[in-house]
């Protein structure tokens, strides 16, 4: 018990049960199936999208990717764009939405890299560019995605969504890699010590570029499953998840200071935003009381986590 | 060291000078008082915006927040400061006192601003909101006059810009206290040795981001006469992108309050320059950014130097 209360992730976890709690509690338990299911829905492109700027927030402070939400747009846009709505072109567009992924993180890093901008600035002058090039190539047309893929995107296997699954494979993949592989080491000693993890021959700027790509390529498989999922990509369809991501990695108990990265907080906090707001909306909280609590709520749980490191 | 990495301010008034070159060249009638009163008139509260989160990333935090908390104080302006000035007054003073009280919690529980100030987005978005749900309200009389006064010669926007750039770097570069606050972001455990306070040194340093973010509000009420809950949703990033333009850094409190109105200058040329280029709107965001990165680059000019030296 004293294991499991110390680990970081407990915490969100925690707070998103709290919260489906008292949801359910005021249909006295009717509905907990459907809520379950549309948090692992929705809650999955969080943590696709979160588990990606985790990797980036690992690497120390200052490193941030703003451009997730033009990266959502850019590959969800141009995957529908090739698929055209034609049958059994579903992984023509994942490899498209792939490709987008790889080129915008690519891209940021040379600005990053090459130019020596502070992350910030560069994945926010980049996903100017990345968001030009999605209405450039949109131009506000809706093209549907194919059928088959919008089935997937929506369906279910064995109850569970099947974007849950694509996100919990990733998920997985992530966690391997950080707790099994010699780049994952590489990743959390860059994230504690840049200059100690480059004396003692990590190749840094290779992890660095390699966590850069792989931030766009999850924000771009979450765009291309969102487009499918809500059945065609809209300019803005990116734009909650600029904030969101953050806040996932933040609430799950990654620390922002860097070099700590914690693949399950990622998942109950990305249920635990989708919750909080499905409850505040049953208890008919308006729009403006609901963002005043959500924003209260992650405060909370924030000063929660550092009370609790500073006992410890 | 070398003549420019001395003078960094350089960089931000090359820049401008550039830009604003290009655009007379593009635009020639620009080139009177009604044109660049035209050009500039929206620079005002984004160099106001620029100037609050300056004063934090003095202090080496970032604000999220601050487009969510100028959005809120322009919808404040435009109801109760409008029909109950007393009552507009109160609350927005309440305001700052608030940013004063997160910059001492977050120093106080050692927080990462960046989450606490995401946090606090939410919260002033909401109460935005809650306060006016749909886009509407009126400027106060006082203000509108204010910003769209003609003074002789030289147009608002840019009298404006002179006198805040002036005011705070009096403030932060001259004054003791402004140096005091960028040792905080210099070396705070070193300040702290040295006797000061640094819980109040953190609390005056948000202060003041909440004045300036106060008086962004306001300023953006005067010229757009009403507001809306998302009307300054997109100065967090600009505010941001002007700090860093102007020559500021994200740690070490290297700022510079002069450069930090020219980058918001800058920005707001960038724009009514690519409006003139007669650019295809789809690219229009895009250029936005090209031009971004371009200044950003000739910073490599700086640090390479710096690194020498």
């Amino acid at each position: 018990m004293q294991t499991l209360v110390s680990r970081p992730w407990i915490w969100s976890w925690i707070a998103a049960a709290v919260a489906f709690a008292f949801t359910i509690a005021l249909t006295e338990g009717r509905g907990a199936g459907e809520l379950a299911y549309a948090a692992l829905s929705f809650g999955a492109f969080a943590a696709i999208v979160g588990l990606g700027q985790m990797l980036v927030i690992t690497l120390g402070p200052g490193n941030v990717d703003l451009s997730i939400p033009a990266t959502m747009t850019l590959s969800g846009t141009l995957a529908l764009k090739a698929m055209s709505s034609d049958p059994g072109t579903a992984f023509l567009g994942l490899g498209i939405a792939v490709l987008v992924g790889l080129g915008t993180g690519l891209a940021n890093f040379a600005l990053i890299f090459l130019l020596r901008l502070p992350p910030i600035i560069a994945t926010l002058a980049a996903s100017l560019l990345y968001q030009s090039l999605a209405i450039w190539s949109n131009r506000g047309l809706r093209i549907k995605p194919p059928e088959g893929l919008a089935d997937f995107a929506t369906g279910r296997s064995l109850g569970i969504p099947n974007v849950a699954l694509v996100g919990l494979v990733l998920s997985v993949v992530v966690w391997v890699l950080l707790e099994r592989s010699v780049w994952g080491r590489w990743l959390l000693a860059s994230g504690q010590n840049l200059r100690a993890a480059r004396l003692a021959g990590v190749p840094v700027e290779r992890v660095r570029a390699t966590t850069y790509v792989a931030v766009t390529v999850f924000a771009a498989i979450a765009g291309y499953l969102l487009s499918s999922f809500s059945g065609g990509a809209a300019l803005n369809m990116g734009a909650e998840y600029l904030l969101m991501s953050i806040a996932v990695v933040v609430i799950g108990g990654t620390s922002i200071a860097g070099g700590m990265s914690n693949v399950p907080g990622v998942w109950g906090a990305s249920l635990f935003m989708f919750l909080v707001v499905s409850m505040l909306n049953s208890y008919g909280a308006g729009a403006g009381v609901r963002m005043v609590l959500t924003g209260l709520i992650i405060i909370g749980i924030v000063i929660a986590a550092s009370t609790r490191r500073a006992q410890r | 060291m070398t003549f420019i990495a001395r003078h960094r301010i350089l960089l931000p008034v090359v820049s401008l000078a550039v830009l604003l070159a290009a655009t007379f060249y593009m635009q020639p009638r620009a080139m009177s008082y009604f044109g660049v009163n035209l050009l500039f008139n929206l620079a005002v509260p984004i160099a106001l915006a620029t100037i609050a989160q300056m004063c934090i990333i003095m202090v080496n935090d970032i604000d999220l927040s601050l487009g969510a908390f100028v959005s809120l104080v322009a919808c404040i302006t435009a109801t109760y400061l409008n029909d109950t000035p007393a009552l507009g007054l109160l609350i927005l003073l309440a305001l700052i006192l608030c940013y004063a009280l997160l910059g001492a919690l977050i120093h106080a529980l050692d927080l990462p601003a960046i989450v606490v100030t995401l946090g606090m987005s939410f919260v002033w978005g909401g109460l935005a909101l809650f306060i006016l749900p749909s886009p509407g309200g009126a400027s106060p009389g006082w203000i509108r006059s204010i910003m769209t006064v003609k003074p002789p010669l030289v147009p608002m926007a840019v009298v404006a810009s002179v006198l805040i750039a002036g005011v705070t770097h009096l403030l932060v570069m001259r004054s003791g206290i402004g140096t005091v606050l960028r040792g905080v972001g210099g070396n705070a455990r070193s300040v702290q040795r040295a006797g000061w306070p640094v819980i109040r040194l953190k609390a005056l340093a948000y202060g003041l981001a909440g004045l300036f973010g106060v008086l962004a509000g306001m300023a953006l009420v005067g010229l757009t006469t009403s507001a809306d809950a998302n009307i300054a949703l997109r100065y967090t990033l600009l505010s941001i992108a002007g700090v860093i333009l102007g020559g500021g850094e994200f740690i070490g409190g290297r700022v510079s309050p002069t450069g930090a109105v020219i980058g918001a200058l800058t920005l707001t040329l960038a724009a009514s320059f690519l409006s003139f280029m007669r650019l295809s709107p789809d690219w229009q965001i895009g250029a936005q950014g090209a031009i971004l990165i371009l200044v950003l680059t000739a910073r490599l000019l700086f640090t390479r130097r710096d690194g020498a030296a």
